[in-house]
């Protein structure tokens, strides 16, 4: 097999995001389906994997990630090349870079338009000095309107690998990840595959699974649209109790319902990147 | 810098500086004239026609929340049907969610058009007393993405406020998209003439939920809109089988109670996690009317929301 050429190779020199080997974009044209969760399980499970990630997000009226990796009330700090990320661990695996560092009150909100809006990512883009990241995770607001369009101009000339598009379940919420499969179309942006999250919920008093959001919306939807589907995600209160509390779910709870599914999908992201090669 | 356009030069000064037309930057940009007569500056004169237009509608409610997914539009939707109840009511419901249209699908009128008229565009009906305006029901194909930036999505909002005809109305209720950024300041600025009475935000119980809710509420004290209450959705999950209650979407930080209580806000009530619910929304049906005695509030709490809000507004 030929060796994956990195995108060092082809990357603008000289850029922050020369030393990233792959970048993915979490999307859903659906608020609230776990796009931040999905995309910090896949940086924990990827760093599980022996990967160093790094993690953007470009929701600027709702920045999530932070307290869900505990990392909330950090700094920035600038250095010679930029700003220099938070890292979340004192191995330094896993950076992160987000509005909400750059708050003064957690609570403050961002009243801003899309042009605004658009220079932030822009900086995000290019002044967060990453270093040598195996992988950097996009995670995005909900919709297909600046945040989309600027992110995936200013990613462009990197070759983003794909985006990971989220789903729960419903037709309300198939309705609108239908029309960002037509974003990526239209972006040219790949699409790693769906997952389906909020699939069924399993009673832990009588262990009766509740489909609470339907159930097999993603699937169905990955194959109406010819992608691949990467799994499903239960409803695990594991789960949204350590994001919460800012823990690392896939160290702390391997048995638990989510696991599983949350590893199978960052090591098919992984044979993508093998397979890509 | 909201009064930059997108296609504005570079270090535009905005058209409502004292600067407009007079920069370096204006050098060599078709409207540098336009801005310095100062035309530009002053209000946008569809605020003067929407608030004419609004003459006729008595009541304007918008549906907010700082986060996505949280049951904005189920909540706007059943709103609507509830004040409905009452025949000798006009209810007008307006999605301004431009890039995820989600109450045609919750309304049952999916495929469905929009017709012009000599008096506008007409909406949509699902009763007599109940209109229905969206995005969604100008898209040809359901897999039909909009990808605007947002001038575009506020010239549709415009559009929505201005030209549709909606006739006489006692309530007008605004299902919004997630965030405080464009769709929420247009709509608040385009009725900044005919007056909004008030603002019902919606949350989930945990904290990450909540993180981005009191974001919303410090944009409502901002823009000085009054908010009339927040509703607890997804509170707590009731097993069908074993009756037992999980909470699938913990209130690690005392949920929606506590912040009301630390923020002096009212909250109107707590909906638990019901797969009904979802169901009404995907078969388009009225949870208020197929199934009246679920165990789960929402019923009852659209009930007692309508009640508030018609004590509000009264």
């Amino acid at each position: 097999m030929r060796k994956r050429l990195s995108s060092m190779d082809t990357a603008p020199d000289g850029s922050n995001l020369a030393g990233v080997r792959h970048i993915i974009l979490v999307l859903s044209g659906k608020g609230g389906v776990g796009k931040s969760t999905i995309s910090t399980q896949i940086a924990l499970a990827l760093r599980h994997a022996g990967k160093k990630v790094g993690i953007l997000d470009v929701d600027l009226c709702g920045p999530s990630i932070p307290r869900m990796l505990n990392a909330h009330g950090q700094d920035v700090h600038q250095c010679d090349s930029g700003w220099v990320p938070v890292y979340v661990d004192q191995e330094k695996s896993i950076s992160l870079m987000s509005i909400g560092f750059l708050l003064e009150r957690p609570d403050d909100a961002i009243v801003w338009r899309g042009p605004k809006k658009n220079a932030m990512i822009k900086q995000f883009v290019g002044d967060v000095a990453w270093g040598d990241l195996d992988f950097l995770i996009v995670d995005t607001p909900p919709g297909t309107s600046d945040e989309h369009i600027t992110t995936m101009d200013a990613l462009r000339p990197f070759n983003p690998m794909g985006a990971v598009v989220v789903t729960t379940p419903q037709a309300v919420s198939i309705g609108d990840v239908r029309r960002e499969l037509t974003f990526c179309k239209k972006m040219g942006l790949p699409v790693v595959g769906i997952v389906e999250n909020m699939s069924g919920f399993v009673c832990p008093h009588c262990t009766e699974c509740t489909n609470v959001f339907s159930k097999g919306g993603g699937e169905e939807l990955a194959r109406h649209a010819g992608v691949p589907f990467l799994g499903c995600v239960p409803l695990d209160p594991l789960l949204t109790q350590s994001l919460e509390q800012g823990k690392d779910f896939i160290k702390e709870f391997p048995k638990s319902a989510a696991y599983s599914s949350i590893t199978s999908i960052a090591q098919q992201i992984l044979d993508g990147v093998t397979q890509g090669s | 810098m909201a009064d930059v356009p997108e296609n504005a030069p570079q270090h535009c000064p905005g058209t409502g500086s004292s600067d407009a037309g007079k920069g370096s930057a204006c050098q060599g940009c078709p409207n540098q004239s336009v801005c310095a007569s100062g035309a530009a500056a002053g209000p946008d004169p569809a605020i003067e026609e929407i608030k004419e237009k609004m003459s006729t509608v008595k009541h304007k409610i918008l549906v907010l929340s700082g986060k996505g997914g949280v049951g904005k539009s189920t909540f706007s939707a059943h709103l609507a049907h509830g004040l409905a109840e009452d025949e000798g009511k006009q209810i007008a419901l307006l999605d301004v969610d431009i890039c995820g249209p989600s109450i045609p699908k919750i309304m049952g009128l999916e495929g469905e058009q929009v017709h012009q008229s000599g008096s506008g565009w007409s909406p949509v009906y699902v009763e007599d007393n109940l209109a229905v305006m969206s995005v969604g029901f100008l898209l040809g194909s359901p897999d039909d993405a909009v990808i605007w930036r947002g001038p575009k999505k506020n010239g549709m909002i415009k559009q929505f406020l201005r030209d549709v005809d909606w006739g006489e109305v006692d309530f007008l209720i605004v299902d919004t998209p997630p965030g405080t950024s464009d769709e929420h300041l247009s709509v608040i600025q385009y009725l900044s003439g005919a007056h909004i009475d008030g603002a019902v935000i919606i949350t989930t119980p945990q904290e990450v939920s909540l993180q981005d809710v009191r974001k919303e509420i410090n944009f409502c004290l901002k823009v000085k809109l009054p908010i009339i209450g927040v509703v607890e959705n997804m509170s707590g999950f009731i097993c069908p089988k074993c009756k037992n209650e999980s909470q699938i979407f913990p209130p690690t930080t005392g949920g929606a109670e506590k912040m009301c209580s630390d923020l002096g806000i009212p909250l109107l009530g707590r909906v638990p996690l019901d797969p009904n619910i979802g169901k009404s929304c995907d078969t388009g049906k009225s949870f208020f009317t197929e199934i009246p005695d679920s165990p789960a509030t929402l019923s009852t709490l659209i009930i007692q929301s309508s009640s508030i809000i018609c004590n509000h507004v009264f």
